[in-house]
């Protein structure tokens, strides 16, 4: 019973403070000109949980706080690029964490980069426009340094946060 | 987090970065210096513009959303919009076939033809 209860909290807690990052992402400019750049904050819970409870923890908080997200700031064209990105995200990094050969850097990078990818697939299958692959170079690129980034924080968190049970 | 993983995570990216350079060659040797801006809104072609004439048109969308468009120097851009995003405002100017500006907010798409009308690439 106490251990249940302690996933209940865990999660919780996880998913607000996705939410949180995913919000205060929003107030820091881009200076790029090229759509879908972010940094991906959120992730850095993503992955933590991954490590630290594996995907059935990491899977759901995931797919509740894009769903959250959009309920209280979206529109259904900015829910679908975020559930395309959140869930192929995702389901790179399990596979990825399955490997048990790369760290939380590795597993943040192809997170990133397949976040990206997921969102590019959407906005190909929304307009129909093809040309939309032009961008996948940048955003590939731009997944490579914001997951190293959020991986390092995703190495700390792990390192410094430890569950007594 | 050991040597071991973290000489793996460098090949993963290493990996990951010889693809985007593959995507890059594959687009940019697949383009051409293209003849026509052709403007879309909801996937639907309202109008097209050469680009060798120096041009600037407002493209109205509906509900008062209005996008500049400006060709100029065979280059075609967008000026000034009214979109919360403004991407489409800061993205580069366009050229060669294939090559699109997006504006997400507004369903609008330029993009950039071959001669002939025909879409040169892929």
């Amino acid at each position: 019973m106490k251990a249940k209860t302690h996933t209940i909290t865990l999660l919780g807690v996880s998913t607000a403070a996705a939410m949180v990052l995913a919000y205060v992402e929003t107030l820091i400019p881009v200076p790029f000109a090229v759509p879908g750049v972010k940094i991906g904050l959120a992730n850095t819970v993503a992955v933590f949980l991954l490590v630290k409870r594996g995907w059935k923890a990491a899977l759901p908080v995931s797919i509740v706080r894009v769903l959250l997200s959009s309920l209280m700031f979206g529109n259904f064209a900015s829910f679908a690029y975020s559930v395309s990105g959140a869930l192929l995200s995702m389901l790179a990094m399990i596979a990825a964490m399955k490997t048990g050969k790369l760290s939380e850097i590795g597993v943040s990078v192809i997170g990133a980069v397949f976040h990206n990818a997921g969102q590019i697939i959407m906005a190909i299958a929304l307009t129909g426009t093809k040309e939309i692959a032009f961008w996948l170079p940048p955003l590939i690129i731009s997944g490579i340094v914001t997951g190293i980034a959020v991986g390092t924080v995703a190495v700390l968190l792990v390192k410094k946060i430890d569950f007594k049970q | 987090m050991n040597r071991r993983t973290l000489k793996n995570d460098v090949i993963v990216i290493a990996a990951i970065a010889v693809v985007a350079a593959v995507i890059w060659c594959v687009v940019k040797l697949s383009s051409k210096a293209g003849e026509f801006a052709v403007v879309e809104l909801n996937g639907v072609e309202t109008a097209r513009y050469s680009l060798n004439e120096d041009i600037r048109a407002e493209i109205a969308c509906g509900d008062g959303c209005v996008n500049t468009l400006v060709i100029r120097n065979g280059e075609a851009y967008i000026e000034s919009a009214n979109c919360p995003d403004k991407l489409c405002v800061k993205q580069h100017g366009i050229r060669m076939t294939g090559e699109t500006i997006i504006c997400l907010p507004h369903r609008l798409i330029v993009r950039i033809i071959g001669e002939y009308g025909v879409d040169a690439t892929v």
